[in-house]
Parts: structure tokens; sequence; C-alpha cells
């Protein structure tokens, strides 16, 4: 976890009244969002644990909505986002559960609409949050660092095409992963780069044959 | 500039280099987020002006939480005190009325900063703003007072992490009312020796306070624990300044925190399975609200 600083502890401004259920619920829908990169037709939450049974109280699911429609952590209208009109644009369902394998504040976000999307996240404390899952594969995204995932398919040499294309480009990666899916025939790499990636970047890696998708995920604003 | 991780080093750093704890705080987060003073010193004012602008809007609203349990008590405090005034003057009027506004506009889902978290977002104001208020500190000097206080609580965080899920209350409300006694020793023209016993004096007072809150929302005990703090932060500033020591260092009054917050029970640490939480009434309360 990164070291916490001074703006840490004199931040965020943010529409309470909970860091972990109210602004870690809206960074979890906002960076579900730029996943997605788009607004959906029908979006789907469920939550799991203290998520579930304490969330009404603390603005959870208003938050999670929220996130996704793009408002930030510190938007008033968070508090009636029901009643809103930008709520009228999406048909949005909560669903709740019990979980005890699932971090206390966990949630699933299902996107429909153009692509179907499956995203899941916990809201880890003091407003941090991390994504766990991208449809079938495993990663762990924390909004810190603006980040590729790529998936493409299971070969030898992969990961040192991908860096030498941002090496090219003198991109510093903060960190790399990489996993499988179920079917082993598709693997997925998260690449966390310090500052931005221009388009140039991201359609480069798109041409190498074997890359089936490449997505550029924005970090959260702080 | 080598990173500083502990009260004692920052002490050292300021009497070496003859600064003061915000000289040191602002230069240090200046370098290590790459960016200039000035520009710290712009992100700690946003926070200053959300600060007030959650008390002005707290203070002139009556609206109720979503459990109903609490959003109209600084309503009621300031109804009395325009009646009869508080044995102890304005300023301590000013702070009670503005560290419950803050927390009464969490609860409502109004904007506030959580600093260092949401449930203890009105104890760090409340003295900041009251005192700024009453004994005329420039803008300049409330936010060296900020910047002072968050140092504060990023040190303490180093340590120990500032939730109450790992540590009780006293991480969270506890450090608030550490951050706000530096602050507050600040802007009183406290020296650096002074303002880092004023932090350690007020966190040592409250060791040991447990996280219960009723049917796990931020409302019962939380909203009107900021008062209390709030006022806590201040008995803190005025031993300080005349001198009075905290006999254990500051270091080790976080360690002791720490090794509290380990041995407390689970159930007392933001879980609502004890304490106030269990209580017939909490009990009650949460069938009522979520059935």
């Amino acid at each position: 976890m990164k070291k916490t600083t001074l703006f840490d502890i004199i931040s965020p401004v943010m529409i309470g009244p909970s860091s972990s259920h109210t602004a870690g619920a809206v960074r979890l829908g906002l960076m579900a969002r730029n996943i997605y990169k788009n607004t959906p037709k029908k979006v789907t939450f469920k939550l799991y644990n203290s998520y579930a049974h304490t969330g009404k109280g603390h603005g959870t699911e208003k938050g999670l909505l929220a996130g996704v429609l793009g408002l930030g952590v510190d938007d008033r209208r968070i508090k009636d986002i029901f009643e809103s009109d930008l709520a009228k644009t999406v048909e949005y369902k909560f669903l709740y559960a019990d979980n005890f394998k699932q971090h206390p504040n966990a949630v699933e976000i299902t996107f429909e609409g153009d692509t179907k999307m499956f995203i899941a996240g916990e809201s880890v404390g003091a407003g941090e949050i991390a994504i766990r899952k991208i449809d079938d594969f495993n990663v762990k995204l924390t909004g810190k660092y603006n980040t590729i995932l790529i998936v493409y398919k299971d070969m030898p040499g992969m990961i040192s095409q991908v860096s030498s294309i941002l090496q090219y480009d003198n991109k510093n990666i903060a960190s790399l992963s990489c996993d499988r899916n179920a079917r082993g025939k598709e693997a997925s790499m998260i690449i966390s780069i310090d500052g931005t990636v221009g388009d140039n970047i991201i359609e480069t890696i798109q041409e190498i044959p074997e890359v089936y998708f490449v997505s550029y995920i924005e970090k959260l604003e702080h | 500039m080598g990173k500083i991780s502990t009260f004692e080093q920052l002490y050292e750093e300021c009497i070496s280099k003859n600064k003061q704890i915000y000289e040191i705080a602002q230069a240090n987060m200046a370098e290590e987020g790459e960016i200039s003073i000035e520009e710290v010193r712009v992100f700690a004012n946003k926070s200053l002006f959300a600060m007030k602008e959650a008390i002005q809007t707290g203070m002139a609203s009556k609206e109720l939480s979503m459990s109903e349990m609490c959003g109209q008590d600084c309503c009621r405090l300031q109804q009395r005190f325009k009646k009869q005034r508080a044995m102890f003057g304005s300023t301590f009027e000013k702070i009670l009325e503005y560290a419950l506004a803050t927390s009464e506009e969490n609860i409502r889902m109004g904007k506030i900063v959580a600093c260092p978290t949401a449930g203890s977002c009105g104890i760090l104001p409340a003295g900041l703003a009251a005192v700024s208020e009453d004994y005329n500190h420039s803008e300049r000097e409330q936010i060296n007072a900020l910047i002072t206080a968050g140092e504060i609580g990023r040190i303490i965080s180093a340590k120990v992490s500032l939730a109450g899920a790992v540590a009780g209350c006293q991480a969270e409300c506890g450090v608030a009312s550490a951050m706000s006694a530096a602050a507050v020793c600040q802007l009183q023209g406290g020296n650096v020796s002074q303002v880092l016993n004023a932090a350690a004096l007020a966190l040592k007072n409250i060791l040991g306070l447990t996280c219960d809150p009723v049917a796990g929302l931020v409302e019962v005990p939380c909203v009107k624990r900021n008062p209390f703090l709030a006022v806590h932060a201040i008995t803190a500033v005025e031993l300080a300044l005349a001198d009075i020591k905290s006999k254990i260092p500051f270091d080790e009054v976080v360690d002791a925190m720490e090794q509290t917050g380990a041995l407390m029970s689970p159930t007392l640490k933001e879980s609502s399975q004890a304490g106030l939480a269990t209580t017939k009434t909490a009990l009650e309360v949460q069938k009522r609200v979520f059935g």
C-alpha cells in the first residue's frame, strides 16, 4: 500500500458519512466506469457483507451509482442521485448477498450495453479501493496509476514485446502483473505506468497480432 | 532532507534548521509529490475552505440523517446559546457548535473534509475555525496550522492505521483531537516543543477509546463525540502553552496507542458487536433502520 502523505491526512473533501462506505463506493463506481469507458445502458450492483447490511445508512448505493455516472466523491448531487435526471439515463438494480469469502466491503458490478462487462472490487478503507476482477481475469487496480490492460493469446514473449514499446516511448513501469483465464488460452497483463500514456502507444500494442484487446484505464483523481 | 517518520526526527529537524513544523512538512510534501510549496499550500487551503463551508452549511441545517437518529443537536445548541451564554465564553460556544455542525453535515450526506477520517471530521475544523475567528488569525496562519496538524496525523499513521476497525476510535477521533491540539497550539504561537506536547497530551489522554457505533452507522456516538474531543484538544493546548510536557515522549504514546489498538477486542473495533452497539436501545434502533 502507498505510504500515507500529508495530503491524505487533510483530505479528501467528500460527501459523508463514511470514507469506506460512501467515498469508497463512489470511487469503485468511477473506476468501473473508467474500465468500461462508457455510461452503460444497464448496470447491476451486487453488494456483499457490510456493504449489503449497512449500505443503506451510509449512502453506499447512491455512491456506487453516482460513481458509475461519473460524479466525484465531493459532488453534492450524490445525495439525491436516485431522483436526478442523470440517473434516468441508465437502468440500475441492486442485489444483496452474504459471503464470508468476500471482503467485508465488496461489490460486483455488471454492465450491459453495447458490450457486457463484469467488474468486482473492494473498498479497503479510508476511501481506498481495489478492483479485483475484470470479466474472467484476476487483477489489482487501485486507481492510483494510469494502467494498461491487455488481453492476449497466452504465449511466450508478450511481456518483452509490450515492455519494449513502452521503453521506446520512455515510459516507466510502476508495476506489472499477468494472469490466465479459466480457459487457459487467454492471458491478461496489467501494467501500471508512471505518468500518462498516449493513444499512439495503445494503438501500437493493439497492432501486435496476438493481442485481442487493449484498454487504457485512467487513474482516479486524488 | 531525510524522510521523517518519528516525532523525534521531526523535532530534531525543526531545531537544527530553526524551522517550524509546517515549514518542514510543506517542504517534504512538495519534494515527495514533485510539486512546489505553493501548490502544497493551495491544496491545504482547498481543504480549509471546504471545512469552513461545512461549518456554515451545517450551522444552518436541521435535516435528519437517514436513520433519523441525528441532525438537530447543533440547532438546539445554537438556540440555547442565544438564550443563555456558555460558561466558558464565545470561543467555547463556537468550538462546540462548529464540531457538531460539521459532523451533522457529514451524516446527512453533506460535503466535509475527512480529517483524518469522515467520522472525526468535526474535531480539527472546530478548534481551527473558532480560535482563528476569535483571535484574528490570518488565512496564512490557518494554513500553517492545518499543515502542522496534517504532519502530526501523517507521522502517527506511519505507525498505526487511522481506522476504527484496526485500532478503535482512539485512532480516529483521538488522532483528530491530537491534530486539532497541534493546530490550535500553532495558531496561538506555541513553539515546536509546545505543539508536539499539545498533540501528545491530547492523544495520551484518550488512549483506549473504542469504536462501537450503533447499527454500524457513523452517528451514535460519533456525532456528539466530535464536540467532546474538540474541547479535549483545547485542554491539551492550554497545558502545553504552560510548558507542561508529556512525561511519555510522543513516539512512545503512539506505540502505546498501537499496542492498545491491537489488544482491543475486535468486537469493539467498528464491528458493532459489543459496547454501545449491543445495548437494548441500540438493537432496537438497528431493527427499526435495517429491519
